[in-house]
């Protein structure tokens, strides 16, 4: 219990700082990464990969011995209003609520899609995403993984092109 | 099934017979799973024709992986409840469960460095320069710029399994809500199983962006999933190339 509870400090000092920088304006035209780290309740981008052995299903807040967001001494209670962040498809704000020393509730207020959608964080640990904006990409690749199904498209000319070049 | 698979073995040792077996293998599965072909055992059982007790071993085994996934996902991949007769469609899992089947004939022939592409469905194993650690590399499908990536993945030995809606429109349904499920354009799976990488991917996509954080739960399955509004959500430990230089 001791070693979870150091570990869950370090881990906290450096995702509070990371929620409570979110608050200062920013020059920077922020992508959705900069922030949404805070949505997914993620603290400080260590990757806690949740252990839960068997699931039993979909849910917002998974328990689990290793990694929690945020308990510290340090942080205040109350309710923080990050900037108004510009994204390529629409602008992104989040609110934070932290009360006993834990993030307690993440809330987008603006989110691009117009629906805006809160995760309750409980004390365990939360499942953590990594979340960015969308980019397109090529690259040497050996095979393609799209959601096709019974297609004549993309992914299967491309390959069989694959096939064809010996890639 | 209408899916193309497509064989990349790069072991030299492996003989040729043994990847006309995992062929074979597909083509058996086709006739009895297939829902477009009107005599196989699966369209039978979904036309109340034929009993799931009264089934091969191989699509009572299906049936009861279905179940199985549907107490796993909280009926988030259902074969069975949404559909308005009540008959079963295993549909969702059979394509990755065959892949993984035709990979393990490949693997039992000593094929130790291979990828078998079914369609999107994936099972990599080993190096595609075999006896070095450069791993797979797979591309996850752009959404919207048709020839591009969305992102890449390494995989060395695992599977990966892609649901979404970028051809055709057609969509996953929620089986809560009988809904189209179009909160994300594509979800993809990364982990141990084929079979369930598959079955993951199909009902994570229909929980909308909660899937992924679901699939961030689970210990042996990493997600990348694009929402319908242009971001991407990626467990921190899916084995992603980041800052993947384009080439022009």
């Amino acid at each position: 219990m001791p070693k979870r509870a150091t570990f869950a400090l370090v881990i906290t000092a450096a995702g509070l700082a990371l929620l409570l920088s979110f608050k200062t304006p920013s020059a920077t035209n922020a992508p959705i990464g900069g922030s949404a780290n805070v949505i997914s309740g993620a603290a400080g981008g260590a990757s806690a990969s949740v252990s839960t052995g068997s699931t039993s299903g979909p849910r917002t807040a998974a328990g689990g011995p290793t990694g929690t967001t945020t308990t510290s001494g340090s942080a205040k209670a109350g309710t923080y209003t990050g900037t108004a962040t510009q994204t390529r498809y629409g602008t992104v704000q989040v609110q934070v609520t932290v009360a006993n020393g834990q993030v307690t509730n993440v809330l987008a207020l603006q989110y691009p899609s117009g629906n805006p959608h809160s995760s309750s964080i409980s004390q365990f640990a939360v499942p953590t995403l990594v979340n960015e904006t969308l980019q397109a990409q090529t690259a040497q690749i050996n095979a393609v993984s799209g959601a096709t199904y019974t297609s004549q498209g993309f992914v299967q000319s491309l390959q069989s092109a694959l096939v064809q070049a010996g890639a | 099934m209408g899916t193309v698979v497509s064989f990349d073995v790069r072991n030299s040792d492996v003989p040729a017979e043994a990847l006309d077996r995992a062929v074979e293998y597909l083509h058996d599965i086709d006739r009895r799973f297939s829902p477009y072909k009107t005599d196989s055992e699966v369209s039978r059982i979904m036309r109340g024709e034929l009993a799931v007790d009264d089934a091969s071993p191989d699509v009572r085994w299906i049936m009861g992986l279905c179940d199985e996934l549907t107490r796993l996902t909280d009926g988030y991949f259902d074969a069975r409840g949404f559909r308005a007769d009540g008959l079963p469609d295993p549909t969702g899992i059979v394509k990755g469960w065959a892949v993984e089947e035709a990979a393990y004939i490949l693997i039992d022939s000593g094929a130790t460095d291979f990828l078998v592409n079914g369609g999107g469905d994936i099972v990599a194993r080993g190096s595609p320069v075999p006896g070095s650690s450069e791993p797979w590399r797979v591309g996850i499908q752009h959404p919207l710029e048709r020839h591009k990536l969305a992102a890449v993945l390494e995989v060395r030995d695992g599977a990966v399994a892609t649901s979404g809606t970028y051809e055709r429109g057609e969509h996953v349904v929620d089986p809560h809500t009988g809904q189209p499920a179009t909160d994300l354009v594509s979800l993809t799976v990364v982990g141990r199983s084929l079979t369930f990488a598959d079955g993951y991917a199909t009902a994570a996509f229909a929980m909308g962006r909660k899937g992924a954080e679901w699939l961030a739960g689970l210990d042996d399955y990493e997600a990348f999933a694009i929402t319908s509004d242009g971001l991407t959500l990626a467990t921190p430990g899916l084995p992603r190339v980041q800052n993947e230089t384009p080439v022009a």
